[in-house]
């Protein structure tokens, strides 16, 4: 097992290298910290802004491998460098990172997990209404930008709360600013302030989920195994339970690797609309500013979380599947 | 003895037009083993499936299942999983695919006893019981067996592993549907005996579900014929085999090749109705040569034959309007035959030679020695075991490259050496018809443009096109209107006719065949058999190197026999002399386990047939009788040295002497009388 895992593992690494080289060289092609220091009013002359850019190793006079090189070097050693307004990068990891995760992790298992569910019965309930419901509504979703569905959902979440008279679901912040009270009634606090992002997030990821899962369930139900346990005397759901279910989540280890990325980019969307201080909203905020710096960091973010989440793939699929285990 | 199941009327439909089953009635008593035959789409599967509940929901059923006085037609789903697996139980064909693969055998068992005992027991001890039960199926480490996955096993021990599962909650009834069509004949004969063993430990009455007459008529007492969703003639085993009534039944035991000489087939016309087509009158009406004008409209019931006085359901039963008029008549008499050809002497050119080839598949190696040659206007059959190497030595030939090792000559040519447009022009002089014909024709084609695509493939003249495509037709004895038709059209046994055409269109030097007949039913298998003796030993005939695993079918159509096992050729020389006299130990277990017509299946315990890859020395010995037999001194030499190759003879250290065959009786001394 180990001896599969190992060169599996440095090939992730050999990646990530190689996605933070792209990222920092499109990144310093495409923006312009310059345009960031000179746009102040009065314009300052150009030395200051040299200097300035200089500070936080953007000096746009050498080249930008040597700046990578550079930047690279203090990487491994646990500095990230600094943000165009001279702040710390890891500062701001730090304080972003934890509100990313907790809605992509909110996202990821609420969309793989309702997400088969659905599909499952979906296709138990095959050419039925639930079916034909759970196939135009998933049609619908997938069919609208990420963007239009959070204003959609934030709409709805303001006539809920107005037919119920007080504010049930928050759609600013990730906590009410200066909330006090016992651990359960933050946790009631955050809730009602993950419900809106995290839906964002999950809805793409569970319609397009339930769509695998309905195909591999059908198949399934079609497969001899399942008839074995049916003549060997299990009820039909419990057939299905313990023969099938985990027979059909085998192929969808694959999606849920390149899944993961779809809902990444939709986390972007849903921070920003709602107001999240995350990852997504900094890379936004990051890219207007020409902070090339920050850039890099959120891409090395994600990177770091799309290649987890092929190795979690993996290892789904070795302890799902025992044909693939050598 | 008492009544466990039985079918009355039983009708099956999928969909308003589409009856699969019309009235079946079946009776299987304690204890007793009722084989159910019949040729593809007769409807024993479906037939197997009602008497489980198991048909999918889609299925109209009416008529009566009744088991242990329990009707089940009709029965809730919960009830019906209370007596499945604890009074009536499964074999399914494809043990792979009956097997969960993502759960151990051992558990699978177990579950059984889990789902029905109460109080019910644990994981640990439901383990240790199916290791038991196991045990009791004589399965060779049954401890890691059941520890194994699935598709960690090979297909016969999975088979025994099902049948463990089957007889774990005691059942009345085990239903076992094609339990061995998915196995190689070795495996095969294993898992006979070890239903036997499961029938003897438990007492259970078995209902046998197979095309394979030679299967049924092995292990059944009593058996029902099946044609288009009917049974058409029941009796007990010895009767319907030795003096069959029904002039379906004599047609279909006067088809099936015999193992023991080359015979002279019965051939019925036609094919049997597609399953769903409307049926009026009797079924086979339009295949029988009896057939008078009232047979096309009155339905036949199942009355006793040659009218002598028969308990219902015990007796011999024909459901045939006119059953006197067989009685003094064989198939011989109703069916056109078609005699093997007259031995021929074999040409002295080569068409093709294989030495000591070596080949990989899928990176693993699957050959590691072959040798055989094939003479003009000769057919060499390859046969031996799935994984022999059988296939992959086919490849290397008709991929006309260079081996990985050894050498292969076709019509006189290394093939290492011919260029780009030299193996171009040899591929019009070497042809392939492969297994399945309904993968290797294209559905959207017509079968004019198949047949005439070799013909562009070689750039022949395109206005000889049209007529060469009219005189194949005729050659493979299909319509001259099948022509503008499409594969899916056709039946199973057209379509081989249609690929037979296609390879003959370039008349090539070398006919390579892989698995020819295997995927057809018996009567229609037949008509192709008669029709390969025609092509093969016509004048100019092409070479012939017939890849099969049916020993039967290679004694109708060889005259040389190549036998492989474990990536080695182990021994060859002609069909007479290798089934007659066979001299390497693997040979003679491989035909001494082909259940056949007219012999009884070899008795004795199941040899232990997983065997593990031998490093150094002779690759069988793990299964080996003689060596198992010899004095330690004499198996040094099986232990440490390769027996040396084998052309036009055996390669074994202690072949058995040149002289009849000890380890089966023949002829049958008991058992049932041989058909004619």
């Amino acid at each position: 097992m180990a001896g599969r895992a190992l060169p599996r593992i440095t090939r992730s690494i050999a990646l990530l290298l190689v996605s933070v080289l792209v990222s920092y060289v499109v990144a310093s092609a495409a923006l312009c910290p310059r345009a960031h220091f000179e746009d102040r009013t009065p314009r300052p002359p150009a030395a200051a802004v040299d200097h300035e850019l200089a500070a936080v190793g953007l000096d746009d006079s050498t080249p930008v491998l040597a700046r990578f090189g550079h930047w690279a070097w203090r990487a491994l050693h646990g500095d990230l460098g600094r943000t165009i307004d001279g702040g710390s990068v890891n500062a701001q990891l730090g304080e972003r990172i934890g509100v990313s995760v907790r809605l992509l992790l909110v996202g990821t298992l609420a969309g793989a997990g309702l997400g088969v569910l659905a599909g499952v019965w979906a296709a138990v309930r095959r050419g039925r209404l639930p079916d034909h419901a759970m196939t135009v509504l998933s049609f619908l979703v997938l069919s609208v930008p990420t963007f239009v569905l959070a204003l959609l959902l934030k709409d709805g979440a303001l006539s809920f709360n107005h037919c119920l008279g007080h504010t049930v679901i928050r759609y600013t912040g990730e906590s009410t600013p200066d909330h006090k009270g016992t651990w359960t009634s933050q946790l009631a606090d955050r809730s009602s302030h993950l419900v809106l992002p995290a839906a964002t997030v999950a809805l793409g990821s569970i319609a397009s989920y339930s769509r695998y899962q309905r195909a591999a369930t059908l198949d399934l139900l079609a497969a001899d195994h399942l008839r074995t346990a049916l003549a060997k005397g299990l009820t039909p759901g419990r057939a299905l339970l313990r023969h099938g279910l985990r027979v059909s989540l085998i192929p969808m280890t694959t999606f849920f690797s390149f899944g993961f990325l779809t809902l990444f980019t939709g986390s972007v969307f849903a921070e920003q609309i709602f107001g999240w201080p995350g990852m997504g909203s900094w890379f936004l905020e990051a890219a207007q500013e020409g902070d090339v710096n920050s850039v890099v960091a959120v891409c090395l973010f994600s990177a770091v979380t799309v290649l987890l989440a092929g190795l979690l793939a993996d290892a789904l699929l070795l302890v799902l599947d025992p044909r693939v285990r050598r | 003895m008492s009544t466990v199941l039985e079918l009355r009327d039983l009708h099956v439909g999928f969909g308003p037009e589409h009856a699969a089953v019309r009235g079946v009635d079946l009776v299987l008593r304690r204890g007793e083993v009722l084989g159910l035959v019949g040729e593809s789409g007769a409807g024993k599967t479906v037939t197997a499936l009602a008497a489980l509940g198991l048909l999918p929901s889609r299925a109209t059923v009416r008529g009566s299942v009744r088991l242990l006085g329990t009707e089940l037609v009709g029965l809730p789903v919960r009830d019906l999983a209370r007596l499945r697996g604890r009074r009536i139980a499964m074999v399914f064909q494809d043990p792979l695919a009956a097997f969960t693969p993502v759960h151990r055998v051992g558990d699978q068992i177990g579950e059984v006893l889990r789902i029905h005992e109460r109080p019910r027991p644990g994981r640990r001890s439901a383990r240790q019981r199916a290791v038991e039960l196991l045990t009791e199926l004589r399965v060779p480490e049954p401890q890691r067996v059941a520890r194994a996955y699935p598709h960690e096993l090979s297909g016969g021990l999975r088979q025994r592993a099902m049948i463990a599962m089957a007889v774990a909650g005691r059942p009345d009834v085990i239903v076992a549907d094609e339990p061995t069509s998915a196995l190689d004949v070795t495996a095969q004969a294993e898992i006979l005996a070890a239903l036997e063993d499961a029938r003897a430990a438990t007492g259970a009455a078995l209902l046998l579900v197979s095309h394979d007459l030679g299967v049924v008529a092995g292990a059944a007492d009593r058996v029902a014929v099946m044609y288009a969703g009917r049974v058409v003639e029941t009796g007990p085993a010895h009767r319907l085999f030795g003096n069959p009534r029904m002039p379906y039944t004599m047609g279909l035991l006067a088809a099936a090749p015999r193992l023991d000489a080359a015979h002279a087939l019965s051939q019925m016309p036609g094919a049997p109705p597609a399953p769903g087509e409307p049926v009026e009158g009797c079924a086979f009406a339009p295949r029988c040569p009896v057939a008078r004008p009232e047979c096309e409209s009155d339905d036949p019931v199942l009355t006793p034959a040659d009218g002598a006085p028969a308990r219902a359901d015990d007796g011999h039963l024909v459901a045939c309007l006119h059953p006197g008029v067989t009685a003094a008549r064989t198939a011989a008499d109703l069916y056109p035959t078609s005699a093997p050809p007259a031995p021929r002497p074999p040409g002295d050119v080569t068409a093709l030679r294989v030495t000591a080839l070596r080949a990989s598949y899928r990176g693993r190696r699957a050959v590691h020695h072959a040798d055989l040659q094939v003479r003009r206007s000769e057919t060499v059959a390859l046969v031996g075991e799935s994984g022999a190497g059988k296939s992959t030595t086919l490849e290397r030939i008709i991929a006309l490259g260079a081996p990985e090792s050894g050498r292969i000559e076709v019509l006189g040519r290394d093939t290492a050496r011919l260029g780009r447009s030299e193996v171009r022009r040899m591929r019009g002089r070497v042809q392939i018809v492969l297994q399945d014909p309904s993968a290797t024709l294209d559905p959207r084609m017509t079968i004019a443009r198949i047949i005439a695509e070799p013909l562009e493939a070689q750039r022949a003249p395109r206005d000889r096109t049209a007529a060469r495509v009219r005189e194949l037709l005729a050659e493979v004895e299909l319509d001259p209107g099948t022509a503008g038709r499409r594969p899916p059209q056709l039946s199973g046994g057209q379509r081989q006719r249609v690929a037979l055409a296609r390879a003959l269109a370039v008349r090539p030097e070398l006919l390579l065949l892989d698995e020819p007949v295997s995927a057809l039913d018996v009567s229609v298998q037949a008509g192709i058999i008669a029709l390969l003796r025609r092509l093969t030993s016509a004048p100019g005939s092409p070479a012939c190197l017939l890849v099969s695993h049916d020993l039967a079918v290679v004694r109708q159509l060889a005259d040389r026999v190549v036998v492989m096992h474990g990536g080695r050729t182990v021994e060859s020389g002609p069909v007479d002399a290798v089934f007659d006299r066979p001299r390497h130990p693997y040979t003679r277990l491989l035909l001494s386990a082909v259940p056949t017509l007219g012999r009884p299946r070899p008795a004795g315990p199941p040899a232990a047939f997983e065997e593990a890859a031998a490093a150094t020395g002779c690759g069988f010995r793990a299964r080996c009788p003689v060596y198992r037999g010899l004095p330690a001194e004499q198996r040094l030499s099986c232990e440490r040295d390769l027996p040396a190759p084998a052309v036009d003879g055996v390669a074994c250290h202690f072949p058995h002497a040149d002289g009849g065959m000890p380890l089966r009786g023949r002829p049958a001394s008991k058992g049932h009388p041989p058909v004619q």
